[in-house]
C-alpha cells in the first residue's frame, strides 16, 4: 500500500515542537555550546573543544562529589526504604487511625524544600536550637558547623525524616490492595509471619517498591537545597554534593564552561542510572510472565 | 476428623450489640457429625460465611462456645484447631511453584520431606495439575488458580474439618461438575468433615448429605435434599429450595379443612395450630393437577423449559406456579387439585405439624 504523505500533521504537532525546543532542546544546547568554548565576558567566545571535559574527568573535585553523593544515595536508600516498609506494615488498615497516620505521613512531604532545609538549620544550631543545645547540654558536643561526622549525620537525618514517607505511602498503597483471603488462607495454611511477609506483602509491594527506589535514588542524586541550607556544603567540602559543586562552579565561580561541562556529564550519569533501574524492573517484570 | 459442636453461638460484628437485628449470626446451637458432608444453603448475607469463619476460627463468636469431640476449642487460634478452609477468592503464593504452593501448608507444619512430595503428588493428580508442578504460579486461569486453593485445603492429611466458602464461583460450569465430583469422592475416600457454603441450591443438594439451610442470620432447617423439597420447615426453604419455588397462599384452617378464598381444601390430617399467627397454606408446583376435576383456575403463561412445562395461572386472586411434564395437556377450561399429602401449613412461616404425628412444629 502507499502511504500518503500530508504535510498538514506537521503543522498539528508545531505547537508541541516548539514547547519541547524551549523547555529542553534550547536549554540543552545552549548548555552544549558552553561547554565547548571560553568566555571572559563581553559575549566573546574562544573554541575550547574537548578541554572542559578534560578538565573536570580528571578534577579530584569532580570525583570527590560524585563519590559523597553516591555514599550518599546509598546510606539513605539502606535507611529510608527497610524503615518505610516497617512503617507501613504497622499501620492500621481500618479505621479512624487510617486517615490520622496518613495525613502525618504526608506532612513532611508537604513542606517546601528550603522550608525543611531551614527547620533542621535551627533545630541543630549548637546556640538557639533544641536538637543541638539539648544535645550539648547532655555532654556530648555537637556541631554540624564543625564537625564532618556531625553534619553527614544532620543531613541524612534530614533526608529520611523528609523522604521515608513517600516510600511508606507507595509501600501502603500496595498493602491496602491485598485482599483480606490471603491473610486469613495464610493462617489456615499455618504461615510464619515471616512467610506472610516473604510470599504475600513483598510481592504485592514489589512494583511500588521499585518505583519508590527510583525515585528516592534519583532525588537524592540531585540533592540540593535541603544541604546547601543546612551546611552549605561544609564543614570544608565534606557535604557538598554534585549539585552544591555545579551550582559553586558556575554561579560562584563563573566558569561556565567547566560549569556547562560538569552538567552535561552529571546529566549522563543520571541517563545512564536510569536506564539501569529500567532494565532491572523490567527484567523483574519479564521474568513473571 | 472431629465431631463439632456449637453451642448457643452468636456472632454481631459491633461490640455493641444489643438486638437480636443487631447480630449477623443469631443463636446457632447445632451439631455436625463426625465425618459428615454438610452444605450450609443460604443466600448472600444471611450468615454462612460468618458461620464458617467462626468454626475455622478467624472469628471469635461474640456469644457461645465451639466444641471439637467434646474438648472446648473457643479460645484456640486457626492453627490449634487444625482447619483445612478454601475460600471463594482464589488465593496463590505468585512467588512459589505450584508444587511448593501445595507443599506450603505441610512444610510450615514440619511435615517430613518425604510425606510431603507423596501428599503433594496425590492432591496434583487430583486436581489434574501434575503437568504445571514445576510452574511458578503465575499467569494462572481463574480454575487453575482455585484448584491451586483447593489442593492447599486438601493436601493436610489430618485436619479435624474442611470447610468450603463457595469455592466453585469462579469456576466454569463444566470443571465445576468435575471438581464437585472430586470433592465428593474425597469425602468418600477421607471421611473428613466437611463443610460447603454455597447459594447454588443444585451445588448444595448434589454435594451434601445433610443441608443446612441459613436465612437472616439463623438456620432454618436441616435436613437430606429430600426432607428440605418435601417438608420444608420454614416458607423461606420453600422459596429457596426448587425451581420455581414453592406456592404460598394466605388460608385458615379448621380441623382437617383449610379454605384459601372461597375454596375449601380438605387436609390430609388436622394441623396442631397454636395460637393466632398467620396461616399459610403450601404446595410445591411438582404437586398440582392441571385437569377437568378440581377448583377454577386462571391460565396466564406457560414457560417451556425443555422437559417440563412451568404454567404460571391465578388461583383465588393468589399467583400460582404448577409444573406439568412436556407433553401433559392444558384443557381450555383448566380445574386444578392439590396432592393432599404434600400440603403444608404453615403459621408465622414455619410448618406446623400433623396432630396425629405428635412431632413438635
Amino acid at each position: 500500500m502507499e502511504k500518503t504523505w500530508n504535510n498538514k500533521a506537521w503543522f498539528l504537532v508545531l505547537p508541541v515542537l516548539v514547547l519541547v525546543a524551549f523547555s529542553a532542546v534550547i536549554p540543552l544546547m545552549t548548555v552544549v555550546n558552553y561547554s565547548v568554548q571560553d568566555t571572559f565576558g563581553n559575549n566573546q567566545f574562544f573554541w575550547a573543544g574537548t578541554d572542559w571535559f578534560v578538565e573536570i574527568l580528571t578534577s579530584p573535585r569532580f570525583w570527590d562529589a560524585l563519590w559523597r553523593n553516591l555514599v550518599f544515595s546509598a546510606v539513605i536508600l539502606a535507611i529510608e526504604v527497610p524503615l518505610g516498609i516497617l512503617i507501613a506494615l504497622n499501620m492500621p488498615k481500618h479505621g479512624p487511625g487510617v486517615p490520622v497516620c496518613l495525613v502525618l505521613m504526608a506532612l513532611p512531604l508537604l513542606i517546601p524544600w528550603n522550608v525543611v532545609g531551614t527547620i533542621w538549620q535551627v533545630f541543630g544550631r549548637v546556640d538557639i536550637g533544641l536538637l543541638g543545645y539539648f544535645l550539648n547540654s547532655l555532654g556530648i558536643s555537637y556541631n554540624y558547623t564543625q564537625n564532618t561526622a556531625h553534619a553527614w549525620a544532620t543531613v541524612i537525618v534530614m533526608d529520611v525524616w523528609h523522604w521515608t514517607s513517600l516510600v511508606v505511602l507507595l509501600c501502603y498503597a500496595g498493602l491496602v490492595s491485598i485482599p483480606d483471603a490471603y491473610y486469613q488462607a495464610a493462617r489456615i495454611d499455618g504461615a510464619s509471619r515471616w512467610s506472610v511477609f516473604r510470599h504475600i506483602q513483598l510481592p504485592k509491594m514489589k512494583r511500588v517498591l521499585l518505583i519508590a527506589v527510583l525515585l528516592r535514588f534519583m532525588d537524592s542524586f540531585m540533592i540540593y537545597t535541603e544541604p546547601f541550607v543546612v551546611t552549605g556544603g561544609g564543614p570544608g567540602n565534606s557535604t557538598t554534593f554534585l549539585s552544591i559543586d555545579l551550582v559553586k562552579m558556575a554561579i560562584g565561580q563563573f566558569d561556565l564552561g567547566p560549569a556547562a561541562a560538569m552538567s552535561i556529564i552529571y546529566f549522563l550519569i543520571i541517563l545512564l542510572m536510569s536506564w539501569v533501574f529500567y532494565t532491572v524492573m523490567t527484567q523483574s517484570d519479564a521474568e513473571q510472565s | 476428623m472431629a465431631r463439632i459442636s456449637l453451642e448457643h453461638i452468636r456472632h454481631a460484628y459491633s461490640p455493641r450489640a444489643k438486638a437480636a437485628g443487631d447480630y449477623a449470626l443469631k443463636e446457632v446451637h447445632h451439631e455436625w457429625e463426625d465425618g459428615g458432608a454438610y452444605a450450609l444453603l443460604g443466600p448472600s448475607g444471611c450468615g454462612k460465611t460468618t458461620l464458617l469463619n467462626i468454626i475455622s476460627g478467624l472469628l471469635q463468636p461474640s456469644d457461645g462456645r465451639i466444641l471439637f469431640d467434646g474438648k472446648d476449642v473457643t479460645q484456640l487460634s486457626t492453627e490449634e484447631r487444625n482447619i483445612a478452609q478454601v475460600f471463594q477468592f482464589p488465593v496463590v503464593y505468585d512467588t512459589m511453584t505450584v508444587f511448593d504452593n501445595l507443599a506450603f501448608p505441610l512444610r510450615n507444619r514440619k511435615v517430613p520431606e518425604a510425606e510431603v512430595e507423596k501428599r503433594v503428588n496425590e492432591i496434583l493428580e487430583m486436581t489434574d495439575l501434575a503437568g504445571m508442578a514445576k510452574r511458578r504460579a503465575q499467569r494462572l486461569t481463574a480454575d487453575q488458580k482455585q484448584k491451586i486453593s483447593l489442593g492447599r485445603g486438601l493436601v493436610r492429611a489430618n485436619v479435624n474439618a474442611i470447610l468450603f466458602d463457595e469455592p466453585l464461583t469462579v469456576i466454569d460450569p463444566h470443571m465445576k461438575w468435575v471438581l464437585r465430583s472430586q470433592l465428593k469422592r474425597l469425602h468418600r475416600q477421607s471421611r473428613f468433615t466437611m463443610v460447603y457454603v454455597t447459594h447454588d441450591q443444585t451445588e448444595a443438594l448434589t454435594f451434601a448429605d445433610k443441608v443446612v439451610v441459613m436465612h437472616d442470620g439463623q438456620i432454618v432447617q436441616i435436613g437430606t435434599p429430600a426432607e428440605l423439597f418435601e417438608r420444608p420447615s420454614h416458607t423461606f426453604v420453600g422459596y429457596f429450595i426448587g425451581s420455581p419455588g414453592m406456592n404460598f397462599m394466605p388460608a385458615s384452617v379448621d380441623g382437617a379443612m383449610a379454605r384459601v378464598g372461597d375454596q375449601t381444601i380438605a387436609l390430609a390430617n388436622a394441623p396442631a395450630l397454636k395460637g393466632e399467627g398467620r396461616i399459610e397454606l403450601g404446595i410445591r408446583p411438582e404437586f398440582i393437577k392441571l385437569g377437568r376435576d378440581g377448583m377454577p383456575v386462571t391460565v396466564n403463561k406457560v414457560e417451556d423449559i425443555g422437559r417440563q412445562k412451568i404454567v404460571r395461572a391465578t388461583f383465588c386472586g393468589q399467583p400460582l406456579s404448577i409444573v406439568l411434564a412436556e407433553d401433559d395437556d392444558i384443557p381450555t377450561d383448566a380445574k386444578v387439585s392439590f396432592d393432599q399429602h404434600a400440603i403444608g401449613i404453615f403459621s408465622d412461616s414455619w410448618r406446623v405439624e400433623n396432630q396425629s404425628s405428635g412431632q413438635g412444629g
